[in-house]
């Protein structure tokens, strides 16, 4: 009884730090997104190549295929770009750019300087598609399987890594999965 | 002279207060929904403010957003719905009670209540302390030191 009266506050103490420790480890932009196994809202919006074409979620059924929210304004969307073209030149996965309230000739202007590592980019010009999958901060990235749902949602640049570690595994255990 | 300068500058800063787009209501209700979910809805760009007071284009985009589906003639509850879809709990200011949302709710005054108790306890054991009995040894002592302060 003695000791537990005197063990007891550095026992809380410790829980304590341990939990602040954990609290100043995390990314307080990393707000879990609740669309995570949701079926990926629908969109229809005109390719930036080509703008009096669609591309709608429906042209991507049965594939797997990642959706990178990029900007020509979004400066850190040019961190991750290398890594991008690194991944479009494996050739693994349909990459679409949704290319967010970004005026056109600024964005085509973009892929020209820095490579185009985009499958296909579509231009949300209003935002409004942004909104419907929950983006706050570009860049995001959605990888979404054959069904059309939503596994795997990153928030922030794709960092040095992120691409062996994290979407390769996860594109090709999904690219096995049955449409 | 400072007086004037102070006019001066006051000036300058009324075009700030510009930049906010106004909306238009023909429903008082409406006008009143759309200030209550404003004040309602995190920024989450800037994650300590709310879509009122933020002046990040997300937040405008929002504002716009929540104008549009009450003007379609959507409820507040339609709206925080959307919202919450799309960029989950952390959207409200206070989010709904819910199993996830739990601790946050009443942590504050579970810990209010662990301390009450705490003190609460504390003080009867200090109370129980006080009332030690004196043996007699102690009983005669104590007279003796306080018949010699009567004598002082």
């Amino acid at each position: 009884m003695f000791k537990l009266k005197f063990l007891l506050p550095l026992i809380l103490f410790i829980v304590l730090a341990i939990f602040l420790a954990i609290g100043l480890g995390l990314n307080p932009k990393d707000i879990p997104s609740p669309l995570i196994d949701k079926p990926a809202p629908a969109f229809s919006l005109p390719i930036l190549a080509t703008p009096d074409k669609n591309l709608s979620t429906q042209d991507l059924k049965g594939k797997v295929w990642l959706l990178n929210v990029w900007a020509s304004w979004c400066v850190s969307c040019r961190q991750e770009h290398p890594l991008l073209l690194e991944l479009a030149k494996l050739n693994l996965v349909t990459i679409v750019g949704l290319n967010y309230k970004d005026e056109a000739p600024a964005a085509n202007m973009w892929l020209q300087q820095l490579g185009n590592p985009y499958t296909v980019s579509i231009m949300d010009k209003d935002g409004r598609v942004g909104i419907d999958y929950g983006v706050y901060g570009v860049p995001e990235t959605f990888v979404i399987d054959k069904r059309g749902v939503i596994r795997y949602k990153h928030t922030g640049p794709v960092m040095p890594g992120d691409i062996e570690q994290i979407f390769l595994p996860l594109v090709q255990k999904l690219n096995q999965e049955p449409a | 002279m400072k007086k004037v300068l102070l006019l001066v500058l006051s000036l300058l800063a009324f075009p700030l207060s510009a930049g906010v787009e106004y909306h238009q209501f023909d429903d008082p209700n409406k006008e009143q929904a759309y200030q209550n979910l404003i004040s309602e809805l995190r920024c989450l760009v800037c994650q300590n403010q709310t879509i009122a007071d933020s002046n990040a284009d997300l937040a405008k985009d929002l504002r716009q957003q929540v104008y549009e589906m009450l003007q379609q003639g959507k409820s507040q509850q339609d709206v925080v719905d959307f919202m919450t879809q799309r960029y989950g709990d952390f959207v409200m200011y206070r989010p709904a009670f819910t199993l996830k949302t739990g601790l946050l709710w009443l942590g504050p005054s579970a810990f209010l209540l662990i301390g009450v108790i705490t003190v609460f306890m504390l003080a009867r054991n200090k109370k129980a302390k006080a009332q030690i009995t004196l043996d007699k040894q102690q009983q005669t002592r104590l007279n003796d030191i306080l018949q010699k302060g009567e004598e002082d």
